[in-house]
């Protein structure tokens, strides 16, 4: 199992041909306390950057970028009902969607989590 | 008025303290301010509708309006010439809301007017504040010397232990009812003190020297009810307590009567009063008293849990025709744990009950038409 990471600060958790993706820790802490997310349907093909999700915060609305194109498995519907669930575990429970992997070699724009931190440093 | 850098932004008196408290600091009207702490919006929020929140809220303008004849009075008619308001009505030691408008009858500032008995305070807004400057020379100088007190910061306490807070420090706090105002010592500083703000919450607004406003804001966040709070909170605080925000909700665009604030004109300066009109504007204004306005502001209730934000198109229909009216502020209500609106809409459809439809990312939503404020106000009237 691999961790990657977007510049958008979005993780992808790639198991086989399948990739989990949310917002990192560090994207949470800038958007503040969640109230809202809102998913992609179950079954939608996503392109590559195309807005996938929308997490907003008292203030403000934000676009979740699919960061690699793929059709959407499962979305986890537990964020609906908790917003907050993204505040308290963004890296864990706080997943967003699962997408089939359409392009492995997508995945090679991506960065390790070595690069994220540096990126966000 | 986004500056290009932060070294072009103003500073107020407390810019240190919030920089010693982790407030997160964004452009806002020209001035470096907390949008919030590390509490975040939502708890600062909660807070203040639960113990209490303290405000910077020193990049607004504060002006004093002196008679030349000596005579408050003459001020307050002097006023009256820019504001549909009864100027002169407002008692010694009392504050009254007002806006000043413009010849089409749009407000192009919405501001606090205190009678301090030998003179008037004004509170502008930040964004306004130099242009309201230059209107009231414009206008009133045959009657007032007109002070600009860029020397001094203001400060918002409020909610629902902000007496006891205050009252630590100034005797005369508890025994103020709601919009009395006037000039109070602070612990050893000379104040102006009133008993206003901007959440719906009871509580004060506090104009102190400059140089004393870090003391007395240290001295107020010594109470352990007293957390400071960012502007991110002082939006949705004021959003559920359906109060205007300037630039957003009330504009040059939108009169008194279109923005729901007949309340705040008063009987004397309408026809039939005993100084009917007489202010920029007057006869649109009047006019829509008697005969309505073609639009309302109106609060704005979704059915679901999606925040209708700022500039979302109405609908009357899920599903075709033209826009009817916009949002005007929008987002989520910590205190309601539901989003909450304003905006523009047809008279015809501003009953409340009825429902609209906001477009968001391509969907339309259904909101309702609700009475404001949404969160019940708590003042000490």
């Amino acid at each position: 199992m691999t961790t990657l990471y977007t510049s958008d600060h979005e993780w992808l958790r790639i198991e086989g041909d399948v990739a989990t993706i949310g917002i990192t820790d560090y994207a949470q802490q800038q958007l503040g306390d969640v109230v809202f997310v809102e998913l992609p349907k179950v079954g939608r093909t996503l392109k590559k950057a195309e807005a996938a999700a929308v997490v907003e915060s008292v203030k403000a609305a934000s676009d979740v970028y699919a960061p690699i194109s793929g059709e959407v498995l499962e979305v986890n519907d537990a964020l609906t009902a908790e917003p907050a669930l993204v505040n308290s575990d963004a890296a864990g429970k706080a997943w967003f969607f699962k997408i089939k992997i359409a392009d492995k070699s997508e995945l090679g724009g991506l960065m390790d989590e070595a690069a994220y931190k540096a990126h966000t440093a | 008025m986004l500056a290009r850098d932060v070294s072009e932004l103003k500073r107020t008196p407390l810019h240190a303290l919030h920089l010693a408290r982790g407030g997160k600091m964004v452009p806002f009207a020209g001035y470096e301010m907390p949008v919030q702490y590390p509490a975040g919006v939502l708890k600062e929020h909660l807070h203040t509708r639960a113990s209490a929140g303290l405000f910077d809220v020193s990049h607004m303008g504060q002006l004093a309006l002196r008679p030349k004849s000596g005579k408050v009075s003459d001020a307050a008619l002097a006023l009256e010439r820019l504001v549909p308001q009864d100027i002169l009505g407002i008692a010694p030691g009392r504050q009254r809301y007002a806006q000043f408008t413009n010849d089409e009858g749009g407000i192009l500032d919405d501001l606090m007017v205190a009678n301090f008995g030998d003179h008037l305070f004004l509170v502008v807004n930040a964004a306004c504040k130099a242009e309201d400057e230059a209107h009231l020379r414009k206008h009133l100088s045959d009657a007032c010397e007109i002070d600009s007190l860029a020397d001094r910061a203001l400060i918002a306490l409020q909610g629902p232990k902000a007496e006891t807070a205050l009252a630590k420090f100034c005797a005369d706090a508890a025994s103020m009812k709601f919009m009395d105002a006037g000039p109070r010592r602070v612990g050893d500083f000379d104040c102006f003190v009133s008993r206003s703000g901007y959440t719906g919450e009871d509580g004060f607004e506090i104009s102190v020297p400059a140089a004393q406003a870090e003391a007395l804001v240290t001295r107020l966040l010594d109470d352990p009810g007293v957390l400071p709070i960012g502007l991110g909170a002082r939006d949705s605080l004021r959003l559920e307590a359906g109060l205007c925000l300037y630039g957003h909700d009330i504009d040059t665009t939108t009169t008194p009567v279109e923005a729901a604030l007949e309340w705040s004109v008063q009987k004397s300066r309408r026809k039939g009063g005993a100084r009917p009109a007489g202010f920029p504007g007057a006869d649109k204004i009047l006019d829509q008293f008697e005969h309505g306005a073609p639009r309302r502001r109106v609060g704005l209730k979704a059915q679901g849990r999606a925040p209708v934000r700022e500039g979302a198109p109405l609908f009357a229909d899920s599903a075709s025709g033209e826009a009817i009216g916009k949002v005007t502020s929008g987002g989520f209500g910590p205190s309601l744990n539901a989003p909450v609106a304003m905006g523009y809409l047809p008279i015809s459809l501003a009953g409340i009950g009825t429902t609209v439809f906001a477009e968001v990312r391509g969907q339309r939503l259904p909101l309702a038409v609700a009475a404001t404020p949404f969160v019940p106000n708590t003042y000490k009237r």
